[in-house]
């Protein structure tokens, strides 16, 4: 048993075994009794969705061997455990990009597919999975199954944001984007408050690439919903600059005292964020992984949480709700004086993923991040999450690790036809989470 | 370009070698024991920029096949400008003092069969007068010690071994590179609690290759093994024969 995989928010803590796969030919491992697996990539998913308590997990980093790419389409084969860091590197200087990226670059290939990771770009491309050409996929069984749209097809959209429950994805095939060069042309706009956002987010969706915003959760009243606003587009740039890299310059190298992130502290960083910004609109040239992957530069950021860790809650509701349920949701936060450290908002498109349980969908989408200051933070969290459903909204799976079976079946109407894929053999602490009978 | 050939090239400490060799457009000549993990691991250095990587699948404790594998090698690559070995298994100390059959075969592995490899290689090398044989030795061969002298006892007898070709190759301009890695986060060593001295195979194939460049003769993996290993060595034999490493 181990206790040192964890998901990213450092809840739960339970233990597992693990069993590492080195090579996309092996098999899976020999399970005895009522045993279960579940693959593992690098646990940057935040709740339990990578987590399998007292059964065994397969940690696939060690398993990243490129198979084939193509310079001329941009079609990438390669092994699920590589790391999208690994993969960048070889890449970009070769002028192509991932067509989606989440915001860490310490992700597996696999782990993008699972959870059907999405970008800034949603509102252009959709989600990771839209640009998978096809994987294979090993089964309990010993099959090994080849799923594209059309080989195996039913299998191909349930382990499209299957969260690793359908079988191991030895390897997976993906169609990459053409770049310029390294660079972002970015602007951020200063915005006062959410209809704001709303109106910014519209116009910029249809001249960049991406758009995201960063918002103030503690600001109240006239304010709710301030924050800065930024969009982005690749460069035409060809710059003979070296690729310097983002380093992480700053570890946070143990646990902070789980105090350290409390009301003070938050309002002062949000508020000092919002200002530190003096006019309206500026205007920048930024490598891509300054723009992208920001928090990467401050390794392990997590442990400022403290030993109890963290709370991610990241809900999309449909646009003609979005106004009302963002505003209820950033209003009960503020005013319960529970704010989110970092709190993103951004319009998704309307591109639908192939994933049959994916959670991107047109409407707004929020992530904020909460300290686990146990049952206050659960409860502030169940009444977001009534918010939601009345929206007709979800969830992310791959943030959550406290939703009850009921809100989850309202979010996935098709986690029932879902369920027929899963492998009799996978599951994941999440799923038994979700699966169990809540009575009420 | 360089030629290469590595020896053991399905080890992990071999793998991260030759993606650095890849990047930079080696011509390279793989041989290991699964022809499948071979080909996985080409394909991979092929798509990183290997300008080949061709692979040669056979036990390498059977010795009879080690004229073959430089045949194949030499016609591939002509002369060389490296050559790795890579290869080695970590016994169990305690199942190998309760057998003869197991301690026998694991100095045939890690100390015969290189032995074999290199005087081979050698020749080879002293006749083309130039080019470097780097080998995979071990700290564990500096000093006996009661947790695992079969295994220390096979690199102790390389690292001398491989003294004594430097010495023999340095006169016609040939470089032998002994390297003692410490602990690394390998298959290998899967089931040891890792602590601070642990280090990734990626870093200490980057030392492999700035050795190789720099024409060291020894070179430790981390560095402060060097210290640890310099303390280990000069312990009283009186002292140390009461202590448990």
């Amino acid at each position: 048993m181990s206790d040192n995989y964890l998901s990213w928010g450092h809840y739960p803590r339970i233990s597992q075994k693990v069993q590492e796969i080195h090579w996309r030919s092996e098999q899976l491992p020999k399970l005895i009794g009522e045993e279960s697996v579940l693959p593992y990539g690098l646990g940057r998913s935040y709740g339990d969705v990578c987590l399998n308590e007292g059964g065994t997990i397969l940690s696939t980093s060690s398993m990243a061997r490129f198979i084939a790419f193509d310079d001329e389409t941009g079609l990438l084969r390669c092994d699920a455990g590589v790391c999208l860091h690994d993969l960048l590197q070889f890449i970009v200087p070769k002028g192509w990009f991932v067509p989606v990226t989440p915001g860490t670059r310490y992700v597996t290939i696999g782990g993008m597919i699972a959870n059907d990771v999405h970008g800034k770009n949603h509102h252009r491309v959709g989600t990771f999975g839209c640009h998978v050409t096809c994987f294979e996929l090993l089964r309990s069984n010993g099959k090994r199954l080849v799923c594209s749209q059309d080989e195996n097809p039913q299998l191909f959209t349930a382990t499209i944001g299957g969260l690793g429950l359908t079988g191991l994805i030895t390897w997976a095939e993906i169609k990459l984007s053409k770049i310029a060069g390294p660079f972002i042309d970015t602007e951020s706009i200063r915005f006062d408050d959410l209809s704001d956002f709303f109106e910014l987010s519209k116009e910029s969706d249809k001249t960049w690439e991406y758009t995201v915003a960063w918002i103030d959760s503690l600001a109240k009243g006239k304010n709710l919903g301030r924050g800065l606003f930024m969009r982005g587009n690749h460069s035409d740039k060809t710059h003979p600059d070296k690729f310097d890299e983002l380093k992480p310059k700053l570890a946070i190298p143990v646990n902070a005292p789980s105090n350290l992130l409390n009301k003070y502290s938050i309002k002062l960083f949000n508020s000092a964020y919002y200002r530190k910004q003096l006019g309206r609109t500026i205007q920048r040239q930024q490598f891509y992984d300054k723009y992208f992957y920001p928090l990467d530069g401050i390794g392990d950021w997590n442990r400022l949480y403290g030993k109890k860790g963290l709370l991610q809650y990241q809900c999309v509701v449909p646009m003609d709700y979005g106004y009302e349920a963002i505003s209820e949701i950033l209003g009960q936060c503020a005013n319960k004086g529970q704010g989110s450290f970092l709190s993103v908002l951004k319009v998704f498109g309307k591109k639908k993923s192939p994933g049959l349980l994916s959670f991107p969908r047109e409407g707004a989408t929020l992530a904020l991040d909460f300290p686990n200051r146990g049952k206050e933070t659960f409860l502030l969290l169940d009444s977001l999450d009534k918010i939601v459903t009345e929206a007709n909204g979800a969830v992310y799976p791959a943030k959550d690790a406290r939703m009850n079976s009921n809100s989850f079946k309202s979010y996935y109407p098709n986690w029932a036809e879902f369920a027929e894929y899963i492998d009799p053999r996978f599951s994941s602490s999440f799923w038994r989470r979700v699966m169990e009978q809540t009575g009420s | 370009m360089q030629r290469i050939l590595i020896i053991g090239a399905t080890s992990t400490i071999a793998q991260a070698v030759a993606k650095l060799y890849a990047q930079s457009g080696a011509q390279l000549f793989l041989v290991g024991r699964n022809s499948e993990k071979l080909a996985q691991i080409s394909q991979d250095l092929m798509v990183r920029g290997a300008t080949t990587a061709d692979i040669f699948a056979c036990d390498l404790a059977d010795k009879t096949k080690h004229e073959e594998i430089l045949h194949a090698a030499n016609k591939i690559l002509g002369d060389m400008d490296i050559a790795l070995i890579a290869h080695g298994t970590l016994p169990e100390q305690k199942e190998c003092e309760n057998s003869i059959e197991q301690t026998m075969q694991e100095l045939e592995v890690n100390f015969l069969s290189v032995v074999s490899l290199l005087t081979l290689l050698a020749n080879n090398f002293e006749k083309q007068a130039r080019g470097c044989i780097a080998v995979i030795s071990s700290v564990a061969g500096d000093r006996g010690r009661q947790s695992n002298y079969v295994y220390g006892a096979a690199k102790g007898g390389l690292t001398v071994f491989l003294g004594g070709l430097r010495n023999r190759l340095s006169k016609v301009g040939v470089h032998v590179l002994t390297i003692k890695p410490g602990f690394v986060i390998t298959p290998m060593t899967q089931e040891f609690k890792k602590g601070l001295l642990w280090a990734q195979p990626e870093s200490v194939a980057r030392v492999i290759v700035s050795a190789i460049e720099k024409r060291k003769n020894v070179v430790y993996v981390p560095w402060f093994w060097r210290w640890i290993m310099f303390i280990i060595r000069n312990i009283p034999e009186n002292v140390f024969k009461r202590m448990s490493l």
